[in-house]
């Protein structure tokens, strides 16, 4: 599957509901059936760590490396880049501690 | 209420602001100001409208408006939120740009718009609005999201070319950070400043306990808008409650600064006993005069982020028992 975020998001994608849409309606069901997606960024300049969190955080808590190696991501601008390797770092550490202790 | 707007009412030393705000008697608003020069920062503003959404339209009084500069009150639509009508005659044409007047979000459709809508507005080169408007959006973001806050959050920015800065101030009236840490962190949000601080450690969110947080929340927003405003060398506060809290501006010859996961062991002032805010004023002054770029300075954030879930993480190795 293929999906143009430009198209759902704008060239900022900050819009977290827009994000949480294409997780639930999109990322998850192709993920649940053992499908490619593609997450094309052209004309996207910029996005923020909350936007690509709420993209996905759950396809990877969920799906772990079935996630990590059927979301492909394409036309990145390095903005978008460098906030989608941070997401990714944050949440595969975080994988296998559930919660904080103090 | 009362509050007293001087001719340098900026970050650097917003202390004086703050101590004359009184948030007493929040039926009616007396706004008193220096009877020659007005010089506000765009969170004073932002603040302000809170104060008179509060009060009502037709209980905001202004004192002695004098100053000619008060037209700049004007100018930033101030006076769409009183009853009294402003004394100064502007052109609205006039520094077309370079400014956003105070407006007021209260969903995520406006909050895009008004993102799309900035840029343009500011009239700033394409190649440093990428900080601004991550800035905005995750701090409009937070409001509309944690704070509870019926009025939406309340916003306005001033580009200052002199110092190529931009100024911009996110104000609401919502529940404030110490109520929306309770749930889940009541331990650590004592107090209004206890609450300020732990919310800016990256990974903690107001509504999960969980690492890496819930499927909508990291708890990552304040930790990176911290981080851009020290890596630009800017002024960045926070207040909400009693709570204040103030990144303060590093030397000017350390090239690149240490980022800290914790906001204790960053440059900066805080205090306890400010006049009670309820909801939160987040304040900050971003330099455009950084020549890294966005993505190096993301890059530093990412490394930081990342060594502080790993030694979060390693606290809770079990040592080996040795006999």
């Amino acid at each position: 599957m293929l999906i143009e975020v430009k198209d759902l998001a704008g060239d900022f994608a900050e819009n977290k509901d827009v994000a949480k849409k294409l997780r639930l309606n999109k990322i998850m069901p192709t993920l649940a059936d053992g499908e490619e997606i593609v997450l094309d960024f052209s004309g996207v300049s910029g996005t923020t760590q909350s936007f690509i969190h709420a993209l996905l955080s759950e396809p990877i808590r969920q799906f772990r490396d079935v996630a990590l190696e059927k979301i492909k991501y394409k036309n990145c601008s390095d903005v978008v880049r460098e906030v989608i390797k941070t997401v990714y770092e944050y949440m595969q550490e975080s994988l296998d501690s559930e919660s904080y202790e103090e | 209420m009362k509050v007293t707007l001087s001719n340098s009412d900026y970050l650097r030393n917003f202390d004086r602001f703050i101590s004359s705000l009184d948030f007493s008697d929040p039926e009616h608003l007396y706004i008193y100001s220096h009877p020659k020069w007005i010089n506000v920062h765009p969170a004073v503003l932002a603040l302000i409208v809170v104060m008179a959404m509060r009060a009502g339209k037709q209980n905001v009084m202004f004192e002695n408006l004098t100053a000619t500069s008060g037209s700049y009150l004007d100018r930033m639509g101030l006076f769409e939120f009183t009853h009294q009508e402003s004394p100064y005659t502007i052109q609205k044409k006039e520094e077309s740009g370079r400014f956003i007047p105070v407006t007021v979000i209260k969903n995520s459709t406006e909050q895009s718009r008004f993102i799309t809508d900035m840029i343009p507005l500011l009239h700033l080169p394409a190649d440093k609005t990428d900080a601004i408007k991550y800035t905005v959006g995750e701090l409009l973001r937070n409001v509309l999201e944690h704070s509870e806050s019926t009025n939406g959050a309340i916003v306005a920015a001033q580009y200052y070319k002199k110092s190529n800065t931009i100024r911009i101030g996110i104000c609401d009236s919502g529940i404030g950070i110490k109520k929306s840490l309770q749930q889940y962190w009541a331990s650590r949000s004592k107090t209004d400043i206890e609450a300020i601080k732990w919310a800016m450690v990256p990974g903690i969110s107001g509504t999960t306990r969980k690492e890496g947080g819930t499927e909508d929340n990291a708890g990552a927003g304040l930790f990176f808008i911290k981080s851009i405003a020290q890596i630009a060398r800017s002024y960045f506060m926070i207040y909400s409650g009693s709570g204040i809290y103030k990144l303060l501006l590093h030397d000017k010859r350390i090239e690149k600064p240490r980022l800290h996961p914790d906001p204790d062991d960053d440059r900066h002032s805080e205090r306890n006993d400010a006049p009670y805010l309820q909801g939160a004023l987040v304040a900050i002054d971003l330099s455009l005069e950084n020549k890294s770029e966005f993505t190096q300075l993301l890059s530093a954030i990412r490394e930081v982020y990342g060594r502080a879930v790993r030694d979060r993480k390693r606290k809770k190795y079990k040592e080996p028992k040795f006999i």
